[in-house]
């Protein structure tokens, strides 16, 4: 024994899962070693305030490098993971260096996907990392032509912020409606309607032809025939999961690292958590999913921590992901398509709740956007009832004058 | 000093649950816990200047709106990530159903 705990991918993820090695109490060697140079930092805040902050941004750190040292955590940044040997349990860098593990965490996450039409262009780019998140900053001027090909979150949370720098900005859609995956319609029109108001272009149901650049810009040709000129796309078409070390060392993959309830790979020795995982969910009967979310990543690497040292838990956790457009803020607990009814709720202010009901009353989800954090606390405590599997009686959850702490109690 | 500010009355906080109350270009958060007494902090979130008011209350617990990052409003103390740093707390007293807050 006494190898220690080796931790590949240092996001989100990873490093929540090499504090909780010292908060469960692991006395040995932890590594860290990750691609980007800087210390582990938060993402969210790259198509948010780090796009329109009056100041330059920084990373925000998720800890300074005196809590890595403190807790003696060897953070290597600046550096890749290149094979694992799982017969001699270690795992080579780049640069020929090699580590051994005991147990090994993969919390490698997830790369944008690309457009092949925008292949070798200069004026497109995507966004993962803070360098990323910097280029783009740089160009939304005022004036600035924006296109952001994708109306998913990430898409969509750039162009409110290209408005907010004044640029004017075009969002292109293949599909018949912005955020298809995992946000229902109603609330999908909430915020269509909100980017409108700003003078923002939404162009559903169209496909991207080509883009072919030009001196100074890029020229896209839409399935409709339209050409539209930008000084800027941004492609925003979802996220792969980073998982070539894994199949490379013969781990079983899918859409993501296969791993089990507790968060284990095929090899009992190596743990996969966060971006780059596929998971069976409790709640759901063991439907396995893939999830890109910030309080996954955190919860996922605490656990597998945890899980590393033998505590075998298994990972129970409501999915919850929340999104910052304009005003609005969107809060999804659960995934709305596990319901067949729904059920609306008014709050104050325009916010409202949509609870995502199972043909057999079970609370399955539960959605809602309203200015700044008005759906807040209403959706924890359905997050709250969803983990209970709960059969809330409908007519209560419609029922403003209904606190849905009574509800927990029942 | 004992510079005690009137923030709200006894009944405009329910059971286990919190109020904003912004005094002199500052912001605080009362709170009511479930054994009814009354306990104050700084109004906002340690990790990204949030009103912890639109935030749920679970026993000693605040949990911010934002992205659920849980203090002991009755210490201050952050309770894990992404909070580390703690709340500033202030002592409460009750007189004749008024709450009183120090500030000082
Ligand atoms: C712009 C943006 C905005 C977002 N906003 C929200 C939001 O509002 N709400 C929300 O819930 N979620 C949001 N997310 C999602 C959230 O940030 C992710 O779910 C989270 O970062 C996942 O963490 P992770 O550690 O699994 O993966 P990542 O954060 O992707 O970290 C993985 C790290 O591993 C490194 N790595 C990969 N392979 C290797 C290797 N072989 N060797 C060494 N290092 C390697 C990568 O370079 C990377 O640094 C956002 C994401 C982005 C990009
Ligand atoms: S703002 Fe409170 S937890 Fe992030």
């Amino acid at each position: 024994m006494e190898k220690g705990m080796v931790i590949i991918g240092a996001g989100e993820c990873g490093a929540r899962a090499a504090f909780a090695l010292r908060e469960t109490g692991y006395d040995g060697p932890v590594t860290l070693i990750g691609t980007e140079k800087h210390l582990p930092y938060e993402r969210p805040p790259l198509s948010k305030d780090a796009m329109v902050s009056e100041h330059h941004p920084l990373p925000r750190t998720i800890a300074e490098g005196t809590q890595f040292s403190e807790k003696r955590i060897d953070f290597i940044g600046d550096t890749t993971a290149s094979a694992i040997n799982r017969s001699e349990k270690n795992v080579v860098f780049e640069d020929g260096r090699t580590v051994e593990y005991d147990r090994l965490l993969l919390a490698t996450g997830a790369i944008p996907r690309s457009l092949p039409q925008a292949a070798g262009s200069r004026y497109c780019v995507t966004l993962r990392s803070f360098d990323d998140a910097l280029a783009i900053r740089a160009k939304f001027r005022p004036d600035a032509r924006i296109v952001i090909v994708g109306g998913g979150f990430i898409g969509l949370e750039l162009a409110a912020s290209a408005r907010r720098r004044g640029a004017r900005v075009t969002v292109i859609e293949a599909q018949a409606r912005i955020m298809m995956r995992g946000v229902p319609t109603e609330i999908a029109q909430v915020i269509d309607r909100r980017h409108r108001e700003e003078g923002v272009t939404i162009r559903c149901d169209t496909g991207i032809v080509s883009i072919a650049d030009n001196a100074n810009n890029v020229a896209i040709t839409l399935s409709t025939g339209d050409v539209i000129a930008a000084d800027l796309a941004v492609i925003g078409i979802g996220a792969s999961p980073v998982t070539g070390l894994a199949e490379a060392a013969g781990l079983e993959t899918g859409n993501g690292i296969v791993v089990n309830e507790w968060l284990q790979t095929s090899d009992p020795d190596i743990f996969a958590a966060g971006d780059c995982c596929t998971f069976p969910l409790a709640i759901y009967g063991g439907r396995r999913v893939r999830l890109e979310a910030w309080r996954n990543a955190q919860e996922q690497g605490s656990l597998a921590a945890r899980n590393m040292l033998g505590s075998l838990e298994p990972h129970q956790a409501v999915p919850w992901f929340w999104s910052d457009q304009y005003e609005l803020g969107l809060q999804v607990a659960g995934l709305p398509d596990e319901g067949t009814q729904t059920i609306c709720r008014q709050l104050d202010d325009g916010a409202f709740i949509l609870f995502h009901l199972t043909d057999d009353g079970r609370l399955a989800a539960a959605s809602g956007i309203g200015p700044g954090n008005a759906v807040a606390k209403d959706i924890r405590l359905a997050e709250m009832l969803i983990s209970r599997g709960a059969r809330p009686d409908p007519i209560q959850l419609a029922a403003p004058g209904v606190r849905l702490k009574s509800l927990l109690a029942a | 000093m004992s510079n005690w500010i009137e923030a709200c009355t006894f009944d405009d906080i329910d059971e286990e649950d919190v109020m904003r109350f912004d005094h002199a270009g500052r912001t605080f958060a009362i709170y009511r816990s479930p054994d009814d007494e009354f306990f104050a902090t700084d109004g906002l979130c340690t990790h990204e200047h949030i009103h912890l008011a639109d935030g749920l209350v679970m026993d000693e617990i605040i949990e911010c709106p934002k992205h659920n990052g849980r203090f002991n409003y009755k210490t201050g103390e952050a309770k894990g990530a992404p909070v580390c740093v703690n709340l500033k707390t202030y002592p409460v007293k009750v007189e004749a159903g008024k709450v009183l807050i120090q500030l000082g």
